[in-house]
């Protein structure tokens, strides 16, 4: 597929709606220039919507936030709670996004390998966090962890504390990541196919060796690339954290909840500097995304 | 058979993860909401307050979707047969807003469409607002379920139909767009769904004025914060019903088209 | 290892894969498992290995009852159709996969990959990978590894199904010398007469999930028990309900009265062997197949009309 994806992205553009047949020779050179704006116009279009709704404002926020130099940002940077989020939000994605890849790897080999009755309800349930505001995600999180919710007075009189403190974050940052893991896994799982797994069970492996030897290096590319875009939500999750966390500011900020603290307390260069610091994240994210693809699609060519 | 796919230990693992954090977590959101009867349910969603939010949760999100549905198409259609420097590069910007954090997509719109805007456009507290930051964080949506169908679309279908005679806008019309309607349509109905729900991207921008700017997310947020947790519940499960039933029905209508194609 | 397989079924939801198979694979012998697509022989042979359960019945192999262990103690070598490479290791390590999961010592893995790469003739090309292999190389990278853990039997899915006509001729060939050189118990699926009768001692004829007949070649061929293994194996002309080998028409050199009489339709010349085409007199179509030197004798021309001599067609009791 992508083989063929690459010749029809590098076939000449517009050769598909020029009509050849129909024009005469002196005709051809005005349907050639009528094509050619055409695309021109298109191409505008297209590009100046992504640069106005886009690119412009991303690049806006890298210049509100060095506009007054380097040294605000240098000390947006090195504030006590800024550090505090910052670390937290690591933490938080430290917990989360190993969980939920552990999780994310088991759920796709049952789905995919598995043979059970509700096995597509099953999927439907995965992918249920995708469909849900983060907020409504938080909310149901307190109904069922916080001081009044289902679970409230066993964990008081047990001493623990999920809802505004850091269990309750690392819940919620797990909930909404929760399928990517499971869904890019699950094609690559099924095209990798069970004769390679069965291949090694006939040679003596035992299910453990079969999994660890030879269906995990098959899909690892599909699991890190799960594994990226889970990280990119968990660092960058709000509405559910922001719900479940308290906000204590220097407690249970994250770097995102920290964004809308600083902003709303009318520092606007510790807002961008802790933004820009998220999307210089985001901007890693991409750029692994990238590599990803294209590694994966060299060794599916070769 | 040896036990493929894990043992009953690793199963029960999975149950109970999947259990702590999607089940109940339903199942208490569910419950709180109809802990009133119907009657009740009804009341909290048809609240004034409530209810503007919910119409302007769907307004802006149909807005929205529509202008998805064109504009992605264009940007598929553009990265798919177009050739221009730097395209490697918009293809991967493309995803942007999906790797970056909502607060931050807010914010970013607000320094240039905001207070103070070098552009001289401030839309900050209006419903142009609202829709503005639903348009920046649906982006990737339609443009990436159009883009693979338009790869793999046949061309000489196009060059056939332009041997026979068609304008080109024929073509475009009676070849091109029927095959990338489903295509469209998929993307639509994810947009519309991660519109309902989104938050953090309004939550600066918007200024959360009730009957003016407050999208249904925002009004939960605020009754959580208010402790009126069944209140908050039940318009939660009213926008998730929403969700569920666009979703089903795009799987509907894409196993149909999946039918039909075969 | 002889292997026994009694009684099996399978169902698949409503489909029958298997109808109460019972077979017996001598020790050391090379057996092909014969049938058209979806006539259980896969299944039969993926029973055989454990990757599938009977409903009901048993496999025994060297006397053992294996029914119920699982595949990776059954002692098989497995050559999958599409080889099933492991594709992110080397063909070293695909062939050392089988001693490693059984912690052998690193130099004398080494040293029976070594043996295999030879004997397999892939020596050199122990660093590639299998996406910088060819088919057949996949082919015999597999089944040294699958010959690595020394198997009591070696089954083989379609080993020869996807790979081109040449290389194809040339692994037929090979894989039978390897296995006088081995001898060990082979079974190999085919759907192709022609590779069962060159390569196999013995072929199992199946179809719809059952046995049809089994035998040597020469006594399928020679005595068919049924239509289906008559017309499956070696070309035939069917009459009504009887059946003609096309050699065993024989074409009289002149109108002597003693035959039938017959008008050549067309003569078709493919190489060694010639085909005509001929109506009977009482409007019936059959062809023959004559010798290249036969027909030049004859000096069969289209259009000619002649006397052929039909042996007694063979008839099944259905």
């Amino acid at each position: 597929m992508s083989s063929s994806a690459q010749g029809a992205v590098s076939i000449t553009p517009g050769a598909g709606i020029r009509p050849a047949q129909r024009a005469p020779a002196s005709g051809s050179g005005r349907d050639e220039r009528a094509a050619r704006a055409r695309r021109l116009g298109v191409r505008s279009v297209a590009l100046g919507y992504l640069a106005l709704l886009l690119l412009a404002p991303v690049a806006m926020i890298f210049y509100r936030t060095f506009e007054h130099g380097l040294a605000p940002v240098w000390s947006a940077v090195t504030a006590p709670n800024a550090q505090h989020s910052f670390w937290l939000s690591l933490e938080v994605v430290a917990i989360a996004v190993p969980l939920n890849t552990v999780f994310g790897v088991g759920m796709a080999l049952l789905l995919e390998r598995g043979r059970f009755r509700g096995k597509g309800l099953l999927g439907v349930l995965i992918d249920l966090p995708f469909a849900i505001s983060p907020v409504v995600v938080g909310l149901a999180l307190v109904l069922v962890y916080g001081k009044t919710g289902w679970f409230g007075d066993w964990l008081a009189t047990n001493g623990i504390q999920v809802i505004f403190s850091v269990p309750g974050m690392v819940l919620a940052t797990a909930v909404v990541s929760l399928p990517f893991v499971a869904r890019e896994t699950i094609p690559v799982l099924r095209e990798l196919g069970t004769d390679s797994e069965q291949a090694a069970e006939t040679l003596g492996a035992s299910a453990w060796q079969a999994f660890w030897r030879v269906t995990l290096p098959g899909i690892r590319w599909g699991v890190v690339y799960g594994v990226v875009l889970t990280t990119a939500r968990a660092l960058g999750e709000f509405g559910a954290v922001s719900i479940v966390s308290g906000r204590i500011e220097g407690q249970t900020q994250t770097l995102p909840l920290y964004v809308q603290d600083r902003f709303e307390n009318f520092d606007s260069t510790g807002a961008y500097t802790a933004a820009v610091v998220l999307a210089l994240l985001a901007l890693a994210t991409l750029l692994a995304m990238n590599l990803l693809t294209r590694h994966t699609r060299k060794r599916t060519a070769a | 058979m040896p036990a493929r796919g894990g043992g009953a230990l690793g199963k029960g693992l999975l149950g109970i993860y999947l259990t702590a954090l999607v089940l109940l977590p339903i199942a208490a959101l569910l419950t709180k909401a109809s802990s009133g009867g119907t009657s009740a349910f009804w009341r909290e969603i048809t609240s004034p307050e409530a209810l503007a939010a919910i119409k302007l949760t769907l307004a802006a999100s149909a807005i929205v979707v529509v202008l998805n549905a064109i504009f992605g198409t264009i940007i598929a259609w553009v990265l798919v047969r177009d050739e221009f420097p730097g395209k490697r590069i918009v293809n991967s910007l493309i995803d942007l807003p999906f790797a970056l954090p909502t607060i931050v997509a807010g914010l970013v719109l607000l320094s240039l469409y905001g207070k103070g805007s070098p552009v001289g456009i401030n839309v900050a507290f209006t419903r142009a607002a609202v829709g503005l930051a639903l348009l920046f964080v649906t982006l990737p949506f339609v443009v990436r379920s159009v883009q693979p169908v338009l790869l793999e679309l046949d061309q000489s279908m196009e060059e056939a139909a332009a041997s026979l005679g068609a304008r080109p806008a024929t073509v475009l019309r009676r070849i091109v767009l029927p095959s990338l309607v489903p295509a469209i349509v998929s993307g639509v109905a994810l947009s519309f769904a991660r519109a309902l729900g989104e938050f953090g991207s309004l939550v600066l921008i918007t200024g959360n004025l009730p009957f003016k700017t407050e999208v249904g997310s925002v009004y939960i947020f605020g009754q959580i914060q208010n402790d009126s947790l069944p209140t908050a519940a039940a318009v939660s499960v009213a926008l998730l019903f929403v969700a569920l039933v666009v979703l089903g029905l795009l799987s509907f209508i894409s196993q149909r088209q999946s039918r039909h194609v075969l | 290892m002889a292997i026994e397989v009694r009684n099996v079924d399978k169902r698949f939801g409503d489909f029958v894969a298997l109808d109460d198979v019972t077979m017996t694979v001598g020790d050391g012998a090379l057996t092909a498992l014969l049938g058209p697509s979806g006539s259980g022989k896969s299944t039969l042979l993926r029973i055989i290995a454990g990757l599938e359960t009977p409903d009901s019945g048993q496999v025994v192999i060297g006397g053992e009852d294996v029914t119920s262990s699982a595949a990776r103690t059954r002692g098989v070598g497995f050559v999958f159709q599409h080889y099933a490479p492991f594709k992110h290791m080397s063909v070293h390590d695909n062939v050392a996969f089988g001693l490693s999961v059984r912690k052998r010592p690193k130099d004398e893995i080494a040293e029976r990959v070594k043996e295999l790469l030879g004997l397999v003739r892939l020596d050199g090309l122990a660093e590639r990978y299998p996406s910088q292999l060819s088919g057949g190389q996949l082919q015999r990278m597999a089944l040294a590894r699958a010959l690595a853990v020394q198997p009591q039997v070696l089954l083989l899915d379609e080993p020869f199904g996807a790979l081109d006509a040449q290389v194809r001729a040339e692994l037929r060939e090979w894989l039978r010398r390897l296995h006088e050189e081995i001898h060990v118990t082979t079974v190999f699926v085919t759907h192709d007469q022609e590779e069962a009768m060159e390569v196999a001692e013995q072929i199992v004829v199946m179809n719809k999930g059952r046995i049809e007949q089994a035998g040597s070649p020469r006594h399928l061929y020679e005595s068919p028990t049924n239509e289906f293994v008559m017309s499956f194996i070696g070309p035939v002309n069917r009459i009504g309900d009887a059946f003609l080998r096309p050699h065993d028409i024989q074409i009289l050199p002149e109108s002597d009265g003693t035959g039938t009489e017959a008008l050549i339709e067309r003569v078709v010349h493919l190489g060694f062997e010639v085909r005509v085409e001929l109506k009977l007199h009482d409007g019936r179509d059959v062809w023959a197949q004559v010798t290249r030197e036969e027909a030049r004798q004859l000096e069969l021309t289209e259009g000619q009309i002649l006397s052929v001599r039909l042996p007694a067609p063979r008839v099944f009791s259905s």
